[in-house]
């Protein structure tokens, strides 16, 4: 975060490039792209991203960037948001994102998988219950087809209630009658989302070429 | 050979293959140039029996050469249909030998036996023939059930593969065969480089058909498959350009440098050419299925032709007609099939199909039977190197091919992946035909036909048989394509934009930056004007406008039929109609009645999905549970007496199917967990259902039956349920204190706003759903509006899918 510039660059990404796992070259592009959006400052705030155009387009904007302020996505207990995020983190978040390498054990796979599920689930779960709620899961499907015109809050709710149903099916089996299902676990999480290869899918190509100039 | 003759024969055999071999006999000599048309005039077959009879009006007259060659065409086609049919009855042995394989097999009998009565194979197969009537069918089938967004997701590495791989095993396997020809002992030093690099051409047309079925069966991964499918795809094209191109070459006495400048160039045009003729002659498709509405009859029919004019114009011109017609293909699928009804969709999806099949099985079946028929030439020191060098050169060019893409690729091919790709390369039906179709002029044609063949079985029969073994031997990495789960697709669809988003963030542009631009620039302009009706749709939506209308249909369908064939007391709640003999009946109807329904029903897909086996429709029928759900309200509300069974425990598993008994004789669970077996699309971004279908479903029901019928079943709960679900709502009531409100209460209904009272809260989100669709484009008659206020406690309430209706409703 602060005092960034006061240590030697190279050395500087040496260590970021042994946290994340990143390429130098991919960790200086980032980096120069992280610049442009802070407009040479060494934070970020929440302003910077919802100024990004791209950016406004997407309709769960709002939970990508809250992703980026979100203490859970980068500290291993950290509970709540912060206000700003230096490029450590902004690394940290980008990191999730990595593809996964060539030669992966199984085990390392399924760590990967629940690395990047863990990232997703959280972005549902936003008040940190361990749970996600029927709200919740409301909420996101509601943004998922904000963008599509005059759907209807009442298609969303639809979806979501049937999708919540479909988890409380799969995942608890029999239910005592006067049992309630309280939300999505993590658990059930990975459960209902087993078969798609997430560790494959949930990934960006980083490049080692700045791209920066070309951006708005 | 007379008519005469030849009818009696027709007359006495029984057997189709003697048939056939009878059929043969009146061949017409040499070979026609184009069989396609009327026959009679070439015939000269003796027809003395018309004028034996000219005094009088013949009593019976026969004449076998007027229908000659479409009558034996058809009992070809018959002949190789049975043969498929016959694969089929065992089951066991589609497993373990490809299809392919059996084709040949049963050709190669049927050779025989021709063989052996001294028959001629029928000279369907000239190069007129495979070019414009058996080609077309079988790339079309392709690429129209191509799995677009698998596709365009790897595009680099399937161009990569196709073009590069073809033309660097066609040099490849040429110069080595040239090099070969140089040994005297061989005795084969007439054939030169041209004709080398011709034969190459022809046998490096992969075809990987029998691979796909196995990596279909065992779901290797999406990666692979969709590399093997857009290869054989994409090089048949290439393959095609090079054949003329050395074609017209090796008719060259010499060769210089211009020519091979040209020859480059007119590579270049005759692709590129094909991907223009085919993307305009798509859009104009597409643009053309906005009008066709109210000709629903011949809808399909410009979807054929079309493909077909495409593919036609891009011959005249003599560029790709297979990149023209594959193009064409991709690039109106998603309009035509949003444009047209939902059966034209289902016609032209059964229609490509059959005429892709129907085309490949003949060409296979006929590999079997020329195989037997024709005179070969054998040279064993060719025919062993053109096998060596086609399988040492597709393993090396797998090899580097991989090496120069896997830097490019986030997903990088291993080791395994590369042995799949490279051992699914099976020769088969192109390189068959165009060997078959090589000009006479050719010196060596015999030579190439034989050694063709030998490749094309022994890639057929020993790789194909051995690879599912191999695969699976070697564990290559799978995907799981049968999820169809809302969930699945919400969170898929989450993770899409999230990734998008991040790339916006980080600047980093990838195909998922290029594809949310595409999406952008599609609902925005292309669908305005190439579709109808032109809202943009979420996938999530449409998924579930389709699950909505699918369960809609049913429900219409099975309502309708009941109430047009059971008394109207029937369905009066307090009978028990299941006791009615005459149900069985209707369900087993009932039954049949929903599967071609649920395989007739336009599917949305998910990406993971959706691969085409070549021989088989893509059949998906999804996951019902949510659905289930609603139908069962519905449905129960139909056999209230149904209700106080006790079994109903047993069907927890499908949230709220409390009607279980009925439901599941009714609807066997059979068809609800029935997994299809891929479909080609997978439309993420390409909206797919609209209310269209909808509104072409709603006429029927208002006019098929009063609504005031369906009124009576829908208030049919009133009077069982509201007892039925008190107690586990004075339970939810109780338990939800400790709870945080409205997080996971019941939903409150909305809908009716104020008129929604304590009742209408224990409804269920499909019931709400319901309504929405059914108000949307049939503003509901006041009829039913009584009938609410009262009812609506039928429904599970939400989350509390294990609730037990009381035995039997307190008095």
């Amino acid at each position: 975060m602060g005092g960034f510039h006061s240590v030697p660059e190279d050395q500087r990404y040496r260590e970021l490039a042994d946290k994340t796992g990143f390429s130098l070259e991919q960790i200086g592009c980032l980096h120069n792209r992280f610049k442009q959006l802070s407009h040479n400052e060494d934070t970020l705030r929440r302003d910077d991203f919802s100024k990004i155009p791209d950016l406004a387009c997407n309709p769960i904007q709002a939970e990508i960037i809250e992703a980026f302020f979100d203490k859970r996505n980068f500290q291993s207990h950290g509970v709540g948001t912060v206000e700003e995020i230096g490029f450590e983190e902004f690394l940290t978040i980008m990191a999730y994102f990595r593809p996964p390498s060539l030669n992966m054990s199984e085990e390392q796979r399924e760590e990967l998988r629940r690395i990047k599920l863990r990232f997703l689930f959280n972005m549902h779960d936003t008040d940190n219950d361990g749970t996600i709620t029927l709200e919740e899961y409301r909420h996101v499907v509601e943004e998922l087809l904000s963008r599509s015109g005059a759907l209807g809050r009442e298609t969303a709710k639809g979806i979501a209630d049937a999708a919540m149903l479909e988890v409380a099916s799969i995942s608890m089996g029999h239910m005592e009658p006067d049992e309630f299902y309280e939300g999505i676990t993590f658990e059930q999480f990975l459960k209902i989302l087993k078969g798609i290869e997430i560790e494959s899918r949930m990934h960006i190509r980083f490049l080692n070429v700045d791209t920066t100039v070309l951006c708005k | 050979m007379g008519g005469h003759w030849i009818s009696l024969h027709f007359l006495t055999f029984v057997t189709l293959t003697s048939l056939l071999a009878s059929g043969a006999k009146g061949e017409i000599p040499p070979r026609p140039i184009n069989t396609a048309g009327p026959p009679i005039t070439q015939n000269n077959g003796p027809q003395s029996f018309p004028e034996q009879t000219k005094t009088n009006l013949p009593l019976f007259t026969v004449d076998y050469s007027r229908i000659q060659i479409p009558f034996e065409i058809t009992l070809w086609v018959l002949l190789a249909s049975f043969a498929k049919i016959g694969f089929h009855v065992y089951n066991k042995i589609t497993i373990w030998v490809p299809e392919s394989c059996l084709l040949i097999g049963v050709g190669l009998i049927v050779g025989s036996i021709m063989h052996a009565v001294h028959e001629e194979p029928p000279a369907v197969l000239s190069s007129n023939v495979f070019f414009l009537y058996m080609l077309p069918p079988i790339v079309l089938d392709s690429g129209y059930f191509m799995p677009t967004r698998a596709f365009f997701e790897n595009i680099g590495t399937v161009l990569w593969f196709a073009v590069v791989g073809t033309l660097w095993n066609s040099i490849g396997i040429g110069i080595s065969l040239f090099t070969i020809c140089q040994i005297e002992a061989f005795g084969v030093q007439d054939i030169n480089l041209q004709e080398n690099l011709l034969f190459a051409a022809i046998i490096s047309a992969v075809d990987p058909v029998a691979v796909l079925t196995v990596f279909e069966d065992v779901n290797v991964n999406e990666q692979l498959y969709i590399v093997v499918f857009g290869e054989c795809l994409f090089n048949d094209a290439v393959t095609v350009v090079l054949y003329n191109l050395f074609n017209h070459v090796a008719e060259l006495p010499v060769v210089d440098a211009p020519d091979v400048f040209l020859g480059v160039a007119r590579f270049f045009v005759v692709g590129l050419g094909g991907v223009l003729f085919g993307f305009l002659f798509g859009v104009v498709a597409s643009f053309t299925t906005r009008f066709t509405g109210k000709v629903g009859e011949i809808e399909p029919l410009f979807i054929f032709m079309y493909s077909y004019l495409a593919y036609l114009v891009a011959e005249m011109f003599g560029i790709s007609s297979i990149t023209a017609i594959v193009t064409c293909a991709l690039t109106m699928k998603y309009y035509v099939e949003e444009n047209v009804s939902q059966r034209s969709c289902t016609t032209i999806r059964h229609v490509i199909k059959m005429m892709g099949s129907v085309s490949e099985t003949l060409i296979f079946f006929f590999l079997g039977v020329v195989t037997i028929t024709t005179e070969h030439e054998w040279n064993w020191g060719y025919i062993s190197f053109t096998l060596l060098f086609a399988v040492v050169w597709r393993g090396l060019g797998v090899l580097v091919l991989t090496q120069i893409i896997n830097p490019f690729r986030t997903i990088p091919f291993n080791l395994k992946d590369q042995f799949g790709l490279a051992y699914g390369g099976l020769r088969g039906a192109i390189s068959f035909a165009l060997v078959f179709t090589l000009p006479d002029n050719i010196g060596r044609k015999k030579l190439f036909i034989t050694a063709t063949i030998v490749i094309i079985i022994f890639t057929v029969f020993i790789q194909g048989i051995s690879i599912r073994p191999l695969i699976e031997l070697m564990n290559v990495r799978k995907t799981n394509r049968n999820l169809d789960t809302i969930n699945v697709e919400v969170h898929s669809r989450t993770m899409e934009h999230t990734i998008a988003g991040i790339e916006d963030l980080c600047g980093q542009w990838s195909h998922h930056y290029w594809k949310d631009k595409f999406i952008k620039f599609n609902n925005s302009f292309i669908r305005k004007i190439l579709i109808r009706d032109n809202r943009a749709e979420s996938s999530i939506v449409a998924l579930y406008k389709k699950l909505e209308l699918q369960n809609a249909m049913e429900i219409l369908d099975s309502v309708s039929a009941d109430i047009s064939n059971t008394p109207l007391d029937e369905l009066l709640p307090d009978k028990k109609p299941s006791s009615n003999p005459k149900k069985k009946f209707l369900a087993t109807d009932l039954r049949n009645m929903h599967d071609i329904l649920s395989k007739n029903m336009y599917k949305i897909r998910q990406r993971t999905v959706a691969y085409t086996n070549k021989y088989a429709m893509p059949n998906d029928t999804r996951s019902k549970e949510i659905l289930i759900r609603r139908h069962a309200s519905i449905r129960r509300s139909l056999r209230p007496g149904s209700f106080q069974n006790q079994d109903v425990a047993r069907s927890h598993k499908y949230l709220s199917l409390p009607a279980g008994q009925n439901l599941e004789s009714q609807f066997p669970p059979k068809r609800m967990s029935h997994v299809g077996d891929g479909d080609t699309m997978s439309e993420m971004g390409y909206p797919a259902v609209r209310a269209r279908f909808g509104r072409a479903q709603r006429p029927s029901s208002s006019s098929g039956m009063p609504l005031h019928m369906l009124d009576t079943v829908r208030e049919a709960p009133s009077s069982v349920s509201l007892v039925d679900e008190q107690q586990p709502l004075r339970d939810s009531h109780s338990h939800r204190a400790p709870h945080l409100p409205g997080t996971r209460a019941p939903i409150p209904r909305t809908r009716n706003g104020s008129s929604g009272d304590n009742g209408d809260t224990a409804r269920g989100p499909r019931e709400e759903e319901e309504e929405e669709e059914e108000q949307q484009p049939l503003s509901p008659p006041p009829v039913w509006a009584p009938a609410r206020q009262g009812e609506g406690r039928a429904q599970a309430p939400l989350l509390r899918p294990q609730w037990k209706p009381r035995p039997q409703p307190k008095p």
